[in-house]
């Protein structure tokens, strides 16, 4: 364990654990959270010459309670605490911690409930979450999300200190809360992979795996709460749409469309186990929306091909979706498969009505030319892509379909 | 989601002269002010750049076929109004803090600290990332 990638991996693995045990100590997030980052970073440029130490969990729980001291000492009107602070430095206590487990997983899951509190936007509760308990530095984070290290490093502690304001002691949440708290973090975590995965093209090696880090997260998540289906299911989500990745681009990182995916270069093992977590918390009968979500990529990934594709229990997932959730998104998602079972003319239908609610969203427009284009009513769809291509805020997708458009107004002029 | 706030060397709403014709201590309160709001920016956590242009006199135009010389036009220019002075990259939750900081950087101090009320054109900055539902 000397390679700096191997003491990259055994501080990321630890620095979850460290925070866990130096706040519940000094019943301070915010203030251990920075004391962690700082002792990750000494072991990061340590380690690798002196060595890793034989016990790297104690090193690094000492060093950062040193570094806890050292800032409540230079802060007069926090004198109590640093009596606290030094009175725990000098108790080095290496060997087994006063956690509930030698893994550290309850820390973590209160550092995840933690992170994305509900005082906090998804924005400030992502970049916290990859810190604190991904153990990424801010810099790593900033490189991320492309900010700088200075701007990333206020946002997290703006978040901090939100948090810290929020008066919430290190435990979990009420069992009365849980529900509502863990929804939150599902959605940060969901976000977080979103976020990876929108912007990935091939092998950035300069940019952090954000969906990577999401689906790591959610893995710690899920051995935390192993009885919780609706974390199984974001987690069998996110491996079933990472399985799609390699074939979601081009080589010059433009959009395909799944229905032009090469479905040989999908990931086959991710597929095996994603349907297999979704399988088996599907069996639990308590059906959420990620598990619903995650079911429909499982049946979109088992198909030889889009036309061969189930569309029959597609549509069907999409409408208990859409009861579910109300969300005027899954309508549209519904309208396609509705498309694909009764014709061009059905998915057409469920789109009226749909743009009160979503406004002129360049996403119903898109779904409206596609399936015009379906209805061999080539001219309206021409003029769709061009009005969803000028609406959308995302640059692949923009040059997705101002393309499709050209090629469909090209075949028209023949 | 990122904007980009653009000024140009347009008027200015409140017809103040241009900032050459500025008293010093004028020029220099609104320099600070513009420092002032970078800052704030950042440690708001939402400053990605901030850049001021050299003036239109040092502005080139390019124009190529890709074969032949680039044909190159030095300035000045009869529209140098509408050449871009500075720009703001930032990192916001919301459109309408884009347009909250438009607002402030409008209202940078001219001549006698009065708001000089420079228009601000607020883009959207197309973006990779594009939650699904």
């Amino acid at each position: 364990m000397t390679s700096a990638a191997g003491i990259e991996g055994l501080l990321r693995e630890l620095a979850p654990q460290v925070l866990g045990v130096l706040a519940r100590r000094y019943g301070d997030f915010a203030d251990a959270e920075d004391a962690v980052q700082e002792a990750l970073l000494a072991a990061a440029t340590t380690w690798p010459a002196a060595g890793t130490p034989g016990n790297p969990l104690g090193w690094l729980i000492r060093v950062a309670s040193r570094r806890l001291a050292d800032q409540y000492r230079s802060d007069e009107a926090r004198r109590r605490r640093e009596e606290l602070a030094a009175s725990w430095s000098l108790a080095s206590s290496p060997g087994p911690l006063p956690g509930q487990d030698n893994t550290g997983r309850d820390d973590t899951l209160i550092l995840m409930f933690m992170c994305c509190h509900p005082s906090l936007t998804a924005a400030s509760a992502i970049p916290l979450t990859l810190r604190a308990v991904g153990g990424l530095t801010t810099r790593e984070i900033a490189a991320a999300f492309l900010v700088p290290e200075a701007t990333m490093a206020q946002r997290i502690s703006r978040a901090k200190a939100k948090v810290k304001a929020s008066g919430e002691p290190f435990t979990l949440p009420p069992p009365g809360e849980r529900a509502e708290r863990l929804r939150s973090v599902l959605h940060v975590l969901y976000l977080l992979f979103n976020e990876g995965y929108a912007s990935s093209s091939g092998p950035d090696l300069a940019r952090t795996d954000l969906s990577g880090e999401a689906i790591r997260l959610a893995r710690g998540l899920r051995a935390s709460l192993p009885g919780e289906p609706e974390v199984a299911g974001l987690l069998a989500l996110m491996l079933l749409t990472d399985a799609r990745r390699p074939a979601r681009t081009t080589a010059d990182g433009e959009l395909v469309p799944l229905a032009e995916q090469q479905r040989t270069r999908w990931d086959r093992r991710l597929i095996a186990e994603g349907v297999g977590i979704i399988t088996a918390a599907l069996q639990r009968g308590q059906v959420g929306e990620y598990q619903v979500q995650a079911a429909i990529g499982a049946v979109h990934d088992q198909a030889g091909s889009y036309a061969d594709t189930d569309w029959p229990e597609i549509l069907s997932l999409y409408g208990l979706l859409e009861r579910m959730t109300g969300n005027p998104m899954v309508t549209l998602n519904r309208a396609v498969a509705a498309a694909m079972v009764h014709g061009p003319g059905a998915g057409l239908a469920m789109l009226d009505g749909l743009a009160e609610r979503l406004g002129d969203h360049h996403r119903l427009r898109s779904v409206r030319a596609h399936l015009l284009e379906l209805a061999g009513d080539t001219a309206a769809a021409v003029a769709e892509f061009r009005a969803a291509a000028a609406r959308t805020t995302n640059l692949r997708e923009q040059r997705y379909l101002t393309t499709k458009a050209a090629i469909l107004a090209n075949s028209q002029a023949r | 989601m990122r904007f980009m706030l653009l000024q140009n060397y347009g008027a200015v709403e409140s017809g103040c002269p241009p900032m050459t014709e500025w008293a010093p201590e004028d020029i220099k309160a609104h320099i600070e002010f513009q420092h002032a709001l970078n800052r704030e920016l950042t440690e708001r956590g939402e400053l990605v750049d901030a850049q001021g242009l050299a003036g239109p006199e040092q502005a080139r135009f390019v124009v190529s076929d890709g074969a032949g010389a680039p044909v190159i036009t030095d300035g000045p220019f009869p529209e140098s109004k509408e050449l871009l002075a500075g720009y703001r990259l930032v990192d916001v939750e919301t459109a309408g803090r884009a347009i909250e900081i438009a607002a402030q950087a409008s209202a940078a101090p001219g001549p006698a600290g009065a708001p000089i009320r420079a228009p601000i054109e607020v883009r959207q900055v197309l973006s990779a990332a594009d939650p699904e539902v």
